[in-house]
């Protein structure tokens, strides 16, 4: 790692004018991706900020129709609350699953989503589940929040602090890891509303993205056979030594598939 | 810059560079060497130890990060010349044979807690090339089954 400075605030306004005052800061949450990073000198920011100590961005509250998930909720938090997994039982297994048990226990919901990686699980939850995402100036939808690659509506100096998810009436979420790495190949979560089915992938593209024709489909018959002649096209798939295109657009039919055949509530 | 945090009980203030990472603090610092380093990039897990009580990879966090905070270590376990019940159970099943996982192993055990239905997918975070891991998750079960095991 190339050295930089630390700094750990007290309070949100306080930890922002320390990011605008220096050329180069990133925002510190578990840091499961970030310190990685850093060691492969793939970032050298002259300082990191870390959120551990800002009040108001943990906790997991969950009211009559969405769950509201601090930012520095870790993935541990999410997997085990016992408030939460009755409320939304298919985003506790998705974040019981993120990594391994050591990983979950550091990183965070909000820092994953900042992060956007392309193989992230909890971009694909808060984009099927249509999830707000609320920073410290203003909410944005989940569908407007994921641009690409590594890339978000957020502004540098912008911090999430909470997401509100809606509960639907069934969801579940069916990923196929990498087997060294468990990064999804590709990971689809299915959530089922009244009148409306929303169908996320992560892993597969450069960024997550909704299944038009999937939730077309599904809409219309909430089963796997519905899925039958729908063919997802591999254009734009990511394609690298781990898989092709070809299969990637072939694994998100059949995880959609083992998704439907899952879901819970 | 200066931290202040609490190493299996005792208190330690370090002076140390805000790159420093929290397995360099344990090992080149404090001379705790049970804590190994394995593959420094976040896969292996022989680098397990406890922040707060839960299981993390020491190579993947800072000691800034362990800033006014709990940490425990291999070295932290045994009472004495008593060994843990995990550490004892890891001896009486033969859960290792080199070794070098075996602190990390054992860190991550601790941390399964009781409603981990599954040891081998609760210890995926943790290599180990020498023992096809039976003997690792007999080890577990068998300190999960005794009372007095505080897992």
């Amino acid at each position: 790692m190339h050295p930089f400075d630390y700094l750990r605030p007290r309070g949100l306004a306080e930890a922002i004018d320390a990011f605008r005052a220096s050329p180069d800061a990133r925002w510190l949450a578990g840091g499961q991706t970030l310190i990685p990073t850093l060691k492969l000198r793939l970032a050298s920011p002259a300082l990191l900020i870390d959120l551990r100590d800002v009040p108001g961005l943990g906790g997991i509250r969950v009211e009559a129709d969405r769950v509201v998930i601090g930012a520095m909720a870790t993935h541990a938090e999410v997997a085990a609350s016992p408030e939460l997994r009755p409320a939304l039982p298919a985003l506790a297994t998705l974040a019981g699953g993120i990594g391994d048990r050591q990983v979950r226990n550091m990183g965070t919901l909000g820092g994953s989503i900042a992060a956007c990686d392309p193989a992230a699980d909890h971009p694909a939850a808060l984009l099927a589940l249509g999830a707000e995402i609320r920073t410290d100036r203003r909410a944005l939808s989940a569908d407007d929040f994921f641009l690409g690659m590594f890339e978000t509506a957020l502004e540098p100096d912008e911090v999430v602090t909470s997401v509100a998810v809606p509960r639907p009436r069934a969801a579940a979420y069916a990923r196929i890891g990498n087997p060294a790495s468990r990064y999804a190949l590709a990971g689809v979560f299915v959530a089922r509303f009244d009148g409306a089915v929303r169908v996320a992938v992560t892993g597969a593209a450069p960024a997550v993205f909704r299944a038009d024709a999937i939730e077309r489909a599904l809409s219309a018959d909430f089963s796997p056979a519905a899925l039958d002649g729908i063919a997802i096209d591999p254009f734009g798939l990511n394609e690298d030594m781990h898989a092709s295109a070809e299969y990637r657009a072939h694994l998100i039919g059949v995880l959609a598939r083992r998704a439907v055949s899952e879901t819970e509530i | 810059m200066r931290i202040a945090l609490s190493v299996n009980g005792r208190e330690v203030v370090a002076e140390v560079e805000p790159r420093t990472l929290l397995v360099t603090l344990l090992r080149e610092r404090l001379a705790l060497t049970g804590t190994h380093v394995g593959c420094d990039t976040g896969q292996c897990g022989a680098c397990t130890v406890h922040l707060d009580g839960r299981a993390v990879k020491s190579c993947m966090v800072l000691a800034a990060q362990a800033d006014g905070r709990h940490v425990t270590t291999v070295e932290g376990l045994a009472d004495g010349d008593t060994l843990h019940p995990m550490q004892q159970a890891f001896r009486e099943h033969h859960a290792l044979q080199c070794g070098f996982c075996t602190p990390g192993m054992v860190m991550a055990a601790l941390d399964l807690g009781a409603e981990a239905s599954d040891v081998r997918d609760g210890l995926d975070g943790n290599l180990c090339r020498c023992t096809g891991y039976q003997g690792i998750v007999e080890a577990v079960m068998a300190a999960r089954s005794r009372a007095d095991a505080p897992v």
